[in-house]
C-alpha cells in the first residue's frame, strides 16, 4: 500500500512544480486580441484570456513575468497593488463594426445597429471589448438590442463569421485576423474610443526575463509585427 | 459488514481528499455576509430560474427521447448497434465548447438543418429553446446509459411470461418492464438534469449570453468572475453546488437501497 500512496504522491507534487524549469524565457500573459502578433513575436511562452481574468491571475499569484491587457483600467488595478512595474503603452487599436462578406445588410455606420431587422451581437461589458463598444454607442446615442453578450471579443466576432450573427463590434485587428471572413465597416471618428495596450513586468517574476520580452515588444522587430496585424503604433 | 483492507481505505481518503478539496476551497473564501445581498439581485435569481426552467426542460426531452432509445439499445438486436451506442455517447467526452460549435453547423441559421428551420420562423440560436437543445445534447448520454444498464438488469423471463399470459408488448412494457427499471429510469433523469444544470460551454457557444433568454447560472457566474465580482460568483457557484449535492446524495442513497 505505502508504495502506491507514494507514487500517487510524488506524481501529484511533480506534476505542480514541473513545467517551469525553462530560464530566459518568459511568461507572458496577454489580452485575447494580441494572440496573433504575440504568436508572430514568439520568444516567450503564452497564455491569452480576457484582460479581467489576467488581471484575475496575476493577483492569485500565477507564475508569470510579463503582462499586457486591452485597457489601461485592467492594468491600473495591478499598478495599485503593487504588482507590476511601471506598465508602457505600446499598441493602439480601433474598434469597427465586423459585417459578413460583402456586407450583404449595408450596414454603414453605428446608427445601423440600431436597425430591428439586425441580429447583432456584442462582448460583454465585463470585458474591455465590450466596455468600449458601449462607450461608442453611447457617444452616437444609439439604442442596441444586443441578442448575445459574448465572453471575450473573438466569441463575438465567430458568431459574424459562422453567419449566426449580422453584426458585432470588435477590434480591427480582430477582422484583419479572419483573413476575409468577416469585413471590417469603420465607425465614424467622432464616435470612436481610444483602444490602448499597456504592458508591464510582473514584480513578482523573473525581471530581466521580463524586461527583455518587452524591450524586443518595443523595439522595431516588435512595433513591426504589430503593423503587421493592424496594430497602430505609437510614433 | 466486512472489515475494509488498509490499502482500499487509504487510496480512498485521497480519492475524497482530491474531489472535495476545491469545493473545501469555495466554502472557505465563501462571503456569507454577502450570500443575502448577492441572491437577492435581480440578475442572479433570473439566471438561477433560467438554469431551472432550462435544465427541467432538457431532462424532459432526454426522458421522452431517451427512453425509448436505451429500450431499442437494450431489447432489439440489430446490426449497427454498437455504432450507434458510440455515437449516441459521443457528447460526454466532446468538449462541450466543440459541442456548441457542432450544434451551429447543424442547427445554426447557416447550418445543414437550421437553414430550413431558419426559413420556417424557427430560430434557436441566441433563443431559450437553444439553451434547452444544448443542454440537452450534452446531458442525455448519462440518461441513455443508466437507463439502458437498468433494463438490461431486468429479467427477460419475466417479460416472457406476461406476454405468454397474453399481454400486449406495449401492456409488458408499461406494467412489467418499466416498474422493475423505474429506479435506474430516476437515477439516469437526475444524473441528466444535474448535468444539464451545470452545462457552460456548448451553452455558450451555442445559444450565447443574454441576460433572462439564454444566460444560465454558470454562465452569470463566469459573467460576474470576469468582471472581478468574485464574491457573487462564489455564493452562486455554492448555491449551484448545494442544489446538485442535495440531489446527488438523495440518488445516491436510493440507486444502492435498491437491490
Amino acid at each position: 500500500m505505502r508504495p502506491l500512496v507514494l507514487v500517487v504522491t510524488a506524481a501529484l507534487v511533480a506534476g505542480c512544480t514541473g513545467g517551469g524549469g525553462e530560464t530566459g524565457r518568459p511568461t507572458v500573459l496577454a489580452a485575447a486580441s494580441l494572440t496573433d502578433v504575440f504568436e508572430d513575436l514568439g520568444g516567450a511562452r503564452f497564455q491569452f484570456a480576457g484582460s479581467q481574468a489576467l488581471v484575475r491571475q496575476v493577483r492569485d499569484g500565477a507564475p508569470a513575468d510579463v503582462v499586457a491587457t486591452a485597457d489601461e483600467a485592467s492594468m491600473e488595478v495591478l499598478v495599485d497593488a503593487g504588482l507590476v512595474e511601471t506598465p508602457v503603452v505600446f499598441a493602439r487599436n480601433e474598434l469597427v463594426i465586423a459585417v459578413e462578406p460583402g456586407n450583404p445588410e449595408a450596414i454603414d455606420a453605428l446608427d445601423d445597429l440600431g436597425r430591428d431587422d439586425l441580429l447583432v451581437v456584442l462582448a460583454d461589458p465585463s470585458v474591455p471589448a465590450g466596455r468600449y463598444a458601449a462607450e461608442a454607442l453611447r457617444k452616437a446615442g444609439v439604442e442596441v438590442r444586443a441578442r448575445s453578450l459574448e465572453l471575450d471579443v473573438r466569441a463575438a466576432l465567430t458568431k459574424v463569421v459562422a453567419g449566426e450573427a449580422d453584426a458585432a463590434v470588435v477590434y480591427a485587428t480582430d477582422v484583419e485576423a479572419a483573413d476575409g471572413r468577416a469585413e471590417a465597416v469603420a465607425i465614424e471618428d467622432e464616435h470612436d474610443v481610444e483602444v490602448r495596450y499597456p504592458v508591464a513586468v510582473v514584480a513578482d517574476g523573473d525581471r530581466a526575463a521580463g524586461r527583455a520580452f518587452v524591450q524586443r515588444l518595443l523595439g522595431e522587430r516588435g512595433r513591426r509585427a504589430l503593423r503587421d496585424h493592424g496594430f497602430l503604433v505609437p510614433a | 459488514m466486512s472489515r475494509p483492507p488498509r490499502t482500499a481505505l487509504a487510496v480512498a481518503v485521497v480519492a475524497v481528499v482530491l474531489l472535495a478539496l476545491p469545493l473545501a476551497g469555495l466554502l472557505w473564501r465563501a462571503p456569507w455576509s454577502e450570500a443575502l445581498d448577492v441572491l437577492g439581485r435581480h440578475e442572479a435569481r433570473q439566471a438561477l430560474r433560467l438554469s431551472l426552467v432550462t435544465s427541467l426542460a432538457a431532462t424532459a426531452v432526454a426522458v421522452v427521447l431517451g427512453v425509448p432509445l436505451a429500450w431499442v439499445q437494450a431489447r432489439v438486436d440489430y446490426p449497427g448497434r454498437s455504432l450507434v451506442r458510440g455515437l449516441t455517447t459521443l457528447p460526454m467526452v466532446l468538449p462541450p465548447v466543440v459541442g456548441g460549435v457542432a450544434l451551429l453547423l447543424a442547427l445554426g441559421r447557416r447550418g445543414i438543418a437550421g437553414e430550413p428551420l431558419d426559413a420556417l420562423g424557427i430560430h434557436l440560436p441566441f433563443h431559450l429553446a437553444g439553451a434547452v437543445l444544448a443542454e440537452t445534447f450534452v446531458a442525455m448520454p448519462f440518461l441513455v446509459l443508466a437507463v439502458e444498464g437498468a433494463l438490461r438488469s431486468v429479467d427477460p423471463k419475466l417479460e416472457e411470461a406476461a406476454r405468454t399470459l397474453g399481454a400486449s408488448p406495449w401492456k409488458v412494457f408499461r406494467t412489467v418492464t418499466l416498474p422493475l427499471a423505474r429506479p435506474g429510469i430516476v437515477a439516469g433523469a437526475v444524473l441528466c438534469w444535474a448535468r444539464a444544470l451545470g452545462e457552460f460551454g456548448a451553452t455558450i457557444t451555442f445559444a450565447g449570453n443574454l441576460p433572462g433568454e439564454t444566460q444560465t447560472l454558470p454562465l452569470f457566474v463566469y459573467v460576474r468572475l470576469e468582471a472581478g465580482d468574485t464574491d457573487a460568483a462564489i455564493v452562486l457557484s455554492l448555491v449551484l453546488l448545494a442544489v446538485s449535492l442535495a440531489v446527488l446524495v438523495g440518488l445516491r442513497d436510493r440507486w444502492i437501497g435498491v437491490r
